[in-house]
């Protein structure tokens, strides 16, 4: 069968299932857009407002279901715009593959309109990129980069089709059955040295990190830690990996982390560090973090391996894979006082740290929040002080629920993957928790929403400050509010009823439950205006570089 | 931990922006790349790459994992010094006037260098050797006059068997 490109591209979508992709049309991908046109009865593209917002979706997508998102982009802009998207995929290791058109080969190099090195641009950022310049090596470069975006460790992988390409037409044969790819086998000596040391421990800790999620390795997780008693912490790409209401699961460990959670890891003797790369937002002060214990570290990348935090004992291999083993292990329990002692952690009063219950505040907001949304239901948020709460106040019940911006930490990221997140899960009714600053940055996909019809409740915490950094100037800038108070007229319902939207506005405790009833009781997109106080802190905090001994309880 | 000199081999896609992505890893993870080399091997669409760098064990780790990361990247190795055959190719010109040159010329004899090229004010010679021979060699030259230095950077091969292959399984 001889077919363009651009056919190429839509048979190769096929072969690897894929039923949505997120982007924006241009003059470098007309051909493809085209195919997408005759294709539409199988798949779906959404069209966003702008690209950052389609590779964002793309990234939700993927975050929510574990399958590969797609986005696709026209060449120059189109490409540069997707830049953010797959730097916020790759740090957080999220299976993507970006396309994106190129001018004509013939062009390249010539400083073409709307031409740029998108290869080369990406090239720190993606796990692999491509430019294809020869159609009869479309269909397998394409096929390698599903298969390597979805491999080992995911992450994005750019390929970059030069419109003539897309035009060019080629022999197409369509790939033989699939054979699942086979897992590494895992190091036996190594998972012997694991199990010996856990034994040993008489204090265990589990630290889970974001790879217990990829890997769907909640229930071997929550095995091993019932076998031998280790109290859960987790990082924040490790929230939803395991039921938070479960009696071991302490919260989030690390600059904002639970109190117990915290000090549970820092009283215990070994360290079964799951998943994790040991981001210094995790870690405080590297050097501290490590005495006192030992580190067993499991992961599927050989380079974390000791690349932060100095390991112990090593166990490179796919989560799912290394927890079974282990558990097959017949480990004995921790010390009977260990879990006695992390329960009183769990118990004291500065694990139970509220924010003042007279007003609004974002913990109670939160809470009912969690109340009303079933726990199968993803919460997207963007980055600051919002997403922190979030992060300490949502109970996840669900692995994949929790769609955030961990490794990158990027502003602006939630509209586009909470809308990614809720097609994903099959329009799902959907919460994004964002605030003023975060939500400017990229309120224009609200458009998208609307004409999405998309079940999407947007909270925005609107403090009128850019909170986190507020709450830095506070604590180690002497209060200087350098550009940080923004103190925008913006109305958010006004802003939401022009895209198509509704809007609601909360500003006092006493309408909470009836404004978030109604919030619930809307279909379509509706943005809620949540007042909250501009000084309100997230805390605990450890500040950076400390350790536990720093940790700032109250304000 | 100690710095010490690391030679690593590795065998590469014989593709465009791969010298880009793996120069692209060291900068960007803040290794240096003291030198490097490039060819293509019997295999047309394999090429090998001789890296000489510094570190102590901490980074010699790091950059072995992060290259074995690099899809274009079939095989990373840190070659045994011990086993291990090190070259590097020096051009080099000096002014060589006729009464200076006999001294350049009795350099050529003890090093075992090359003439390759001669014109009344300059000799040019080729060299061959360890790091340390062509280093003494230049600075034999230097108060000579030394026109222009070009080397080529340490490649490398292992002794006998020492062989670096690609697994079959890729």
């Amino acid at each position: 069968m001889r077919i363009s490109g651009a056919q190429i591209l839509m048979e190769i979508f096929r072969e690897q299932k894929v039923n949505t992709v997120f982007g924006y049309p241009g003059g470098a991908v007309l051909n493809i857009y085209d195919e997408l046109y005759k294709s539409a009865d199988w798949l779906k593209h959404v069209i966003t407002c702008h690209e950052q917002g389609a590779a964002h979706a793309a990234d939700g997508y993927a975050r929510a279901t574990g399958k590969t998102g797609v986005v696709l982009a026209t060449s120059g802009p189109g490409a540069t715009n997707l830049v953010t998207g797959i730097a916020t995929a790759y740090l957080d290791s999220t299976p993507m593959v970006a396309i994106t058109g190129n001018v004509a080969c013939n062009l390249i190099g010539r400083d073409s309109f709307q031409e740029v090195d998108i290869t080369g641009i990406t090239m720190p950022i993606t796990k692999h990129n491509y430019m294809v310049k020869d159609v009869a090596k479309l269909a397998d470069t394409l096929r390698e980069a599903f298969h390597i975006a979805a491999s080992g460790r995911p992450g994005p992988v750019l390929v970059d089709i030069p419109k003539d390409v897309q035009i060019a037409q080629c022999e197409f044969t369509p790939a033989e059955k699939e054979t699942a790819p086979k897992a590494k086998p895992m190091d036996n000596a190594a998972v012997t040295k694991a199990a010996e040391l856990i034994d040993s421990a008489k204090r265990p800790f589990l630290y889970i990190g974001g790879g217990v999620v990829s890997a769907g390795a909640g229930e071997e997780l929550l095995k091993l830690a019932e076998t031998i008693g280790a109290p859960i912490g987790a990082s924040m790409m490790g929230l939803s990996a395991v039921p938070h209401s479960h009696p071991l699961f302490l919260g989030m460990t690390g600059m904002h982390g639970r109190y117990a959670a915290s000090k549970a890891l820092d009283r215990s003797d070994l360290i079964i560090a799951v998943g994790t790369r040991f981001s210094d937002r995790a870690t405080g002060n590297k050097t501290e973090f490590s005495k006192d214990h030992k580190v067993l570290h499991i992961d599927i990348d050989p380079a974390e391996i000791s690349k932060n935090i100095p390991a112990y004992v090593a166990l490179v291999a796919d989560v799912k894979q290394a927890l079974t083993a282990l558990n097959a292990y017949g480990l004995s329990h921790s010390d009977p006082e260990w879990l006695t002692e992390v329960r009183a952690l769990m118990t004291a009063p500065d694990n139970h740290l509220t924010m003042d219950e007279s007003i609004l505040n974002p913990e109670l907001v939160l809470k009912a929040v969690n109340k009303r949304l079933p726990p199968e239901s993803p919460v997207a948020t963007d980055v600051g002080q919002h997403q922190m709460w979030v992060a300490q106040y949502y109970s996840f019940e669900k692995p994949r629920t929790l769609i955030t911006s961990g490794g990158l930490g990027t502003m602006g990221f939630g509209m586009g993957a909470a809308m990614g997140a809720c097609i994903g899960t099959g329009l799902k009714k959907t919460v994004l928790v964002t605030s003023d600053g975060s939500f400017h940055m990229n309120m224009n996909e609200l458009a998208t929403a609307v004409a999405n019809h998309l079940p999407l409740i947007v909270l925005v915490l609107n403090n009128s400050v850019l909170g986190m950094v507020r709450q830095w100037q506070t604590m180690f800038f002497d209060k200087r509010y350098s550009n940080t108070t923004l103190n925008r007229p913006t109305d958010f319902c006004l802003l939401a009823q022009a895209f198509g939207a509704k809007g609601l506005r909360l500003e006092t405790l006493d309408k909470l439950d009836s404004v978030l009833d109604k919030a619930f009781s809307i279909d379509g997109p509706v943005v809620v205006d949540v007042r909250i106080n501009r000084d309100e802190m997230v805390l605990p905090m450890i500040p950076p570089n400390g350790t536990i001994k720093d940790m700032i309880l109250r304000g | 931990m100690e710095s010490s000199r690391l030679i690593l081999s590795l065998l590469v896609n014989n593709e465009a922006g791969v010298l880009t992505r793996i120069s692209g890893l060291f900068a960007r993870r803040g290794f240096n790349i003291d030198s490097l080399s490039v060819g293509e091997t019997q295999n047309p669409r394999v090429s090998r790459i001789t890296i000489q760098a510094a570190g102590d064990e901490y980074v010699r780790d790091q950059i072995l994992h992060q290259l074995e990361k690099l899809h274009d990247v079939k095989v990373v190795e840190q070659m045994v010094l011990d086993n291990t055959v090190l070259r590097e190719l020096l051009l080099v010109k000096v002014r060589a006037a006729p009464d200076t040159r006999g001294q350049v010329l009795d350099a050529v004899t003890v090093f075992r260098a090359k003439v390759i090229d001669l014109t009344p004010e300059t000799m040019t010679m080729e060299l061959t050797g360890e790091k340390s021979k062509l280093d003494a060699f230049i600075a034999f030259l230097e108060p000579l006059g030394i026109v222009e230095v070009c080397r080529t950077g340490v490649t490398a091969i292992g002794r006998g068997g020492y062989v670096l292959t690609q697994n079959e399984e890729e």
